[in-house]
């Protein structure tokens, strides 16, 4: 992939959250770089520190070591009203929309304009853009009660959008929403990274939102990085039990598959669009049951596995395993798990 | 059934009634309003010395709130001599209602603004808002519905805290309801000026109410 400059650069970050009797350790070791119009993806288990780490980009929360370099400052060098100027070029969405309860879509979307002080008819002018280009140009004078889900969203976005900042910071923006608006929201999120070129940094527990719109990713797991890179390579190659778990091919089992002459099948990306089981059947003449598949496809290259059961006959099944093991994909005999 | 000047009486308590609390709770609510915002704010501040502040405040209006009315306006008199030259009719009950019920008012703010979602007010930082931006932009137009309807709680309290000062010759209906009422036995007055009284709060709660649910975009 190539990588222009980093837009967020942070190095050896830690954040300790320290109380009287408490001493937690949200984040440590941090060093990861974000770099110009990529979509670059944190996951990782709830409380793992990933909400902590987003917030840790704009100084929301203020970092107890480390630096956050963003567009080319450091955060921590700047006085409080640089601050404020430099996280009005970041913009955030959350899973809970945050949107201002009293104001319809087209005040909630000018409200950042009035932070920086933009004269009221240009910003109306220009959040009436931002609802086209986020397609609720009918919404323009609904209070968010009036909305649903992910047209709260959509409204958060143009809100986000508004003062054109450098960095789009999403912090579980798709988790309070049904799988089609997801779908929808994602959809809408890589559309503007195209067409505008803004760098996204996604927070999220779901690999589905990672497959579907990220480039990079770092798994974070009990407050550190635990594995970073292309998405695909991470697919491929899990080297860690949380990555494995995350990307699930010959990591998760089904939780139960009852009977005997069981394979196992892995896609681990080579395999493409080769109809490997059918060709199988139409092979060797035998017909095989498929127990469990979970399998999906990430740019154009198919992961997952498959369990399948082999026919009867011994002949019939030493041929089905011979020829499975012919083809480019990862096979084992497995036992019934119940 | 009352002679003219019996009704011009009450007529003229009913006003300075109205006078007092009217003119209190918008001086109760200049400094209580402030105050309550302060509270919000100053809570869990990483600067010490405001944490410190915080408290400070946060005693000095629970002090004030737990002394009763009565004994708040009798210890105040000598106050109330230094600021309005005298003690006794409507506009000296005005500065024991203010003392008493500024600190009230800053909680019923506190509480109002404490309802407003931490994400909204977040959200707004990472857009890059000052805390004057926040306060002004977020947390008051927010939390207005609730603030209405802490306003109608306020001028009702302090309106019956304004019938209490009648013991001490404090002007308005309530004085009229004890010095006829109570020390004549007149129970005919009494029931007029009580029964007005309970006019008086219902309507200005229900003026409350409907004011918080029409500017309450969250419903319609």
């Amino acid at each position: 992939m190539a990588q222009g400059r980093p837009i967020i650069s942070i190095r050896d970050l830690e954040k300790i959250y320290k109380s009287k009797n408490s001493h937690v350790k949200a984040l440590e070791h941090i060093n990861l770089d974000v770099y110009e119009g990529e979509v670059f993806g944190i996951i990782g288990l709830s409380g793992a520190g990933k909400s902590t780490l987003v917030r840790c980009m704009n100084f929301l929360e203020r970092p107890t070591a480390g630096t956050v370099f963003f567009d080319g400052k450091d955060l921590s060098q700047l006085t409080k009203k640089e601050l404020l100027i430099a996280r009005q070029s970041m913009g955030m969405i959350f899973q809970q929309f945050n949107l201002l309860m009293q104001r319809n879509s087209i005040d909630n979307i000018c409200f950042p304009l009035e932070i920086v002080g933009m004269e009221r008819n240009q910003a109306k002018k220009r959040a009436y853009e931002l609802l086209e280009v986020v397609g609720l140009s009918d919404k323009a004078n609904a209070y968010p009660a009036q909305l649903s889900g992910g047209q709260k969203q959509r409204v958060a976005i143009a809100r986000a959008l508004a003062t054109n900042p450098k960095v789009l910071l999403c912090d579980e923006a798709t988790s309070a929403l049904d799988p089609a608006t997801t779908h929808s929201i994602l959809g809408l999120l890589k559309q503007i990274n195209k067409d505008m070129g803004l760098t996204i940094v996604v927070i999220t527990h779901e690999m589905s939102v990672i497959e579907e719109i990220c480039q990079r990713i770092a798994i974070i797991d009990d407050s550190r990085i635990v594995e970073m890179g292309n998405v695909i390579d991470i697919f491929t190659n899990p080297k860690t039990e949380i990555a494995k778990s995350f990307a699930s091919p010959g990591g998760d089992r089904p939780d139960r598959v009852i009977g005997n002459r069981l394979v196992q099948i892995i896609f681990d990306g080579n395999s493409s669009y080769e109809p490997v089981l059918a060709k199988t059947i139409l092979e060797c003449k035998a017909p095989v049951n498929i127990m469990f598949a979970d399998t999906k496809n990430i740019d154009g290259r198919a992961f997952g596995q498959m369990i399948i059961q082999l026919p009867e006959d011994e002949n019939l099944s030493n041929r089905v395993l011979a020829y499975l093991r012919t083809q480019d994909i990862i096979v084992k005999e497995v036992e019934a798990s119940v | 059934m009352f002679s003219s000047e019996v009704i011009k009486m009450i007529g003229f308590g009913l006003l300075e009634t109205l006078y007092m609390t009217l003119v209190s709770t918008a001086l109760a609510y200049i400094i209580g309003l402030p105050l309550g915002v302060a509270l919000v704010v100053s809570e869990g501040s990483e600067n010490p010395l405001v944490r410190g502040a915080n408290t400070v405040l946060g005693v000095i209006v629970n002090l004030l709130r737990s002394v009763p009315f009565l004994i708040l306006l009798v210890a105040l008199i000598p106050f109330t001599r230094f600021i309005v030259g005298t003690s006794i009719g409507s506009t000296a009950t005005i500065v024991p209602l203010v003392v008493a019920s500024a600190p009230f008012v800053a909680r019923l703010v506190e509480s109002s603004i404490k309802e407003v979602d931490r994400g909204v007010i977040e959200a707004a930082q990472c857009m890059g808002a000052s805390m004057t931006k926040v306060i002004y932009k977020v947390m008051l137009p927010e939390a207005k519905p609730s603030l209405i309807v802490g306003s109608a709680i306020a001028v009702t309290t302090i309106l019956s805290y304004s019938a209490m000062a009648g013991f001490v010759g404090g002007g308005g209906l309530g004085d009229i309801a004890i010095r006829y009422g109570y020390y004549r036995y007149q129970d005919d007055i009494m029931i007029i000026t009580v029964a007005l009284l309970v006019v008086v709060v219902q309507i200005l709660q229900e003026i409350g109410m409907r004011l918080a649910k029409i500017g309450d975009r969250r419903i319609n």
